[in-house]
């Protein structure tokens, strides 16, 4: 009796200290590697459980999860549904980021200068060359705006950010669509290109009359002088971590195939027009049933727990009904030898 | 005797097995060498195929770059790295020149140190650093102060203005070779001072014997006594200016295609695939960049391959 007690006490301790010892490794985005670290942070210290994240790219996290070297990649620009199952994978949002336009006018306040969507991509392709173009004074009333040309600044390095912007663009100007597209990095038909968002930034605040594009969190910091955004009601719009939540939770996120979503031009009064989630991708079939668990009982953690953590860091959650459906799918498809391997609460 | 005799039988066969194992581990280290080359080329070569076989010829002479239709030229990056690799070089060369002149001619021994030391630890930051520096402080000022009233005294349509046109902000080809120049300077004046030192001190007292100014010594005897040299000093910072990526890709401006002034904004082959390595996820995309990874590796191996042709035959 006390043999077999001894016995299945061993067994216990062996399994529990080989669960604990299963660290997650995860690569992919780099932009929402902050939170990720943040809540690996937390996780660690509440489960002993750590998450070894690399930050390589998500071209990088698709390469890495496809090759199976990771436990769950991680892609700032969703996956199509059929590449999704070509590959065996699924794939759901974490946090939501907004893009902002921001500019250098002397003498213009955050938010004073109203763009929308067929203007933004106009600026961008060069058919609007200044700022006081007859098509931007007719949305902005009485403001005044310099003759200054227009500087367009884009990001030189490909991103999540970049692809976030041009969908919206594609969205909006049917010219746009046909002679750039939608990419995490295009051929951009004027401008010049900064490295990252701050390289962005210092060009905006480096040269008089330019255009360009930061994430969110960056425009934020930096206090840069933003643009507002008309967005599909016809409003015009300041962005604001409700504004883009209002995005996320304003779009179809149950009925689209393998949750390709974009937060582009969502319904929603308040809702801001150029916003994107981050997803985390990961086998359908998992070939190790602890591991496809323990990814998903982070992300479940971080659900419930790490709304405040990524605030913080001014990221926006998700709103808790799109929590939910994705709770929901991970009981149903994330699967390993037939048996689900998430368990809903 | 006999004792001696003993204990050297003793030491020989150590002594050959040691040198059997040294021999051994120089071949390995030089053959490691030789097999990671052959291994980095290889795989390049193959990484980049798709591409080559895609775009056949077209990869040299297009400019066109479009991740969205997945057509790739490298035509753009290839005459940005060699235009501001070549312009670095314009600049630097006389500069390093200088400071190696001034270095082992001209200045006195308590200062001469302190110099030498300050160009060489030039060498030693990192070339992130430069670019920061050049995106934060270079150009805005080149911007403000050089390159705003080039434009604004340009007449338009003249050749000023079809040389200087671009977007006044200081982030351009010109500005990227600046830095560029600023980074190959150490090492090429480090390399010329020893080259310098290598003149024989009887050479130098004999052409100042014959009352030849400081200059005509250096124009005359110690410049033509290294020529060969200071050919392989160019070569290198060539080679390095070819090569360089942080610092170019924070400051070239970073646009595909034919730069159409030395203020236009452009790219270089590091920056290009710096730039869009991480995040690119199609097949052809990142067969391009590997393609491009080629195209410097040959690019720089010609460079060092007319050095070490320029430099066969030098004697000292």
């Amino acid at each position: 009796m006390f043999k077999t007690f001894t016995v299945a006490l061993g067994a216990a301790t062996l399994l529990a200290g080989a669960a604990q010892a299963a660290d997650l490794s995860g690569a992919g985005a780099t932009f929402p590697a902050p939170v990720y670290a943040k809540w690996a942070e937390t996780y660690k210290a509440q489960t002993g459980v750590g998450l070894n994240y690399q930050a390589i790219g998500s071209g990088g996290g698709i390469k890495q999860i496809k090759a199976k070297t990771v436990d769950f990649g991680a892609s700032d620009k969703p996956l199509k549904y059929e590449d999704l199952l070509a590959a065996g994978l699924y794939q759901f949002p974490t946090v939501i980021g907004g893009v902002v336009p921001i500019m250098n006018l002397p003498g213009v306040k955050p938010g004073a200068v109203k763009l929308t969507g067929d203007l933004l991509a106009k600026i961008y392709l060069g058919q609007i060359t200044r700022w006081n173009d007859p098509a931007i004074k007719a949305v902005n009333g009485g403001l005044p705006l310099p003759n200054l040309p227009i500087t367009v600044v884009h990001r030189s390095d490909g991103s999540g950010t970049s692809f976030i912007f041009t969908s919206y663009l594609a969205a909006k100007n049917g010219d746009w669509a046909a002679k750039v597209g939608a990419s995490d990095s295009v051929q951009w038909p004027t401008g010049l290109g900064g490295k990252g968002n701050d390289g962005v930034s210092a060009f905006v605040k480096q040269t008089l009359g330019s255009i360009g594009y930061v994430e969110y969190a960056y425009a934020k910091q930096n206090n840069a002088v933003f643009a507002s955004m008309q967005n599909k009601a016809g409003k015009f719009v300041l962005p604001a971590a409700a504004n883009f939540a209002a995005a996320a939770a304003g779009a179809a996120w149950g009925k689209s195939a393998g949750n390709y979503v974009l937060l582009i031009d969502q319904p929603g009064a308040t809702t801001w027009p150029i916003s994107g989630a981050t997803f985390i991708l990961l086998y359908r079939e998992q070939e190790n049933a602890a591991a496809g668990q323990g990814v998903l009982k982070f992300f479940d953690w971080a659900y419930k727990s790490g709304d405040a953590d990524a605030a913080k860091l001014d990221y926006v959650p998700l709103p808790l009904a799109v929590k939910n459906i994705m709770r929901k799918q991970w009981a149903t498809i994330i699967k390993s030898g037939g048996k689900p391997v998430y368990v809903s609460k | 005797m006999t004792a001696l005799a003993v204990s050297e039988t003793s030491i020989k066969p150590r002594n050959a097995w040691g040198e059997t194992l040294f021999r051994a581990a120089c071949f390995s280290a030089a053959t490691l060498l030789m097999a990671a080359l052959a291994g980095v080329v290889i795989s390049l070569v193959i990484g980049g195929w798709p591409a080559f076989k895609t775009f056949g010829f077209g990869f040299f002479t297009s400019s066109e770059w479009n991740p969205v239709t997945e057509v790739y030229g490298a035509a753009g990056p290839i005459v940005g790295t060699l235009i501001t690799a070549f312009l670095s070089l314009v600049v630097a060369l006389p500069l390093a020149l200088g400071v190696a002149v001034f270095l082992v001619e001209f200045c006195p021994k308590p200062i001469a140190n302190p110099i030498g030391v300050a160009v060489e630890l030039l060498a030693g930051i990192p070339s992130i650093v430069y670019g920061m520096w050049g995106l934060f402080v270079f150009a805005p000022w080149f911007a403000q102060h050089v390159q705003l009233p080039l434009v604004m005294n340009a007449e338009p349509g003249s050749w000023m203005d079809k040389l200087f046109s671009g977007v006044p902000n200081g982030a351009n080809i010109f500005t990227a070779s600046m830095i560029l120049a600023i980074m190959i300077l150490p090492y090429m004046s480090a390399v010329f001072r020893e080259l310098f030192m290598t003149v024989p001190a009887q050479v130098r007292e004999a052409a100042y014997g014959l009352g030849c100014t400081p200059f005509e010594v250096i124009r005359s005897i110690i410049v033509p006594y290294v020529s060969k040299g200071v050919i392989g000093v160019i070569m290198l910072g060539l080679g390095r200016a070819l090569g360089e990526t942080m610092a170019v890709t924070f400051i070239i401006g970073n646009a595909h295609g034919f730069p159409h002034s030395i203020f236009d904004s452009g790219s270089t082959i590091a920056s290009t695939i710096a730039n869009e390595f991480t995040e690119a996820t199609g097949e052809m995309h990142t067969a391009a960049l590997v393609a491009l990874g080629l195209v410097l590796f040959l690019i720089t191996f010609a460079v060092l391959a007319v050095a070490r042709l320029l430099l066969r035959g030098q004697k000292h």
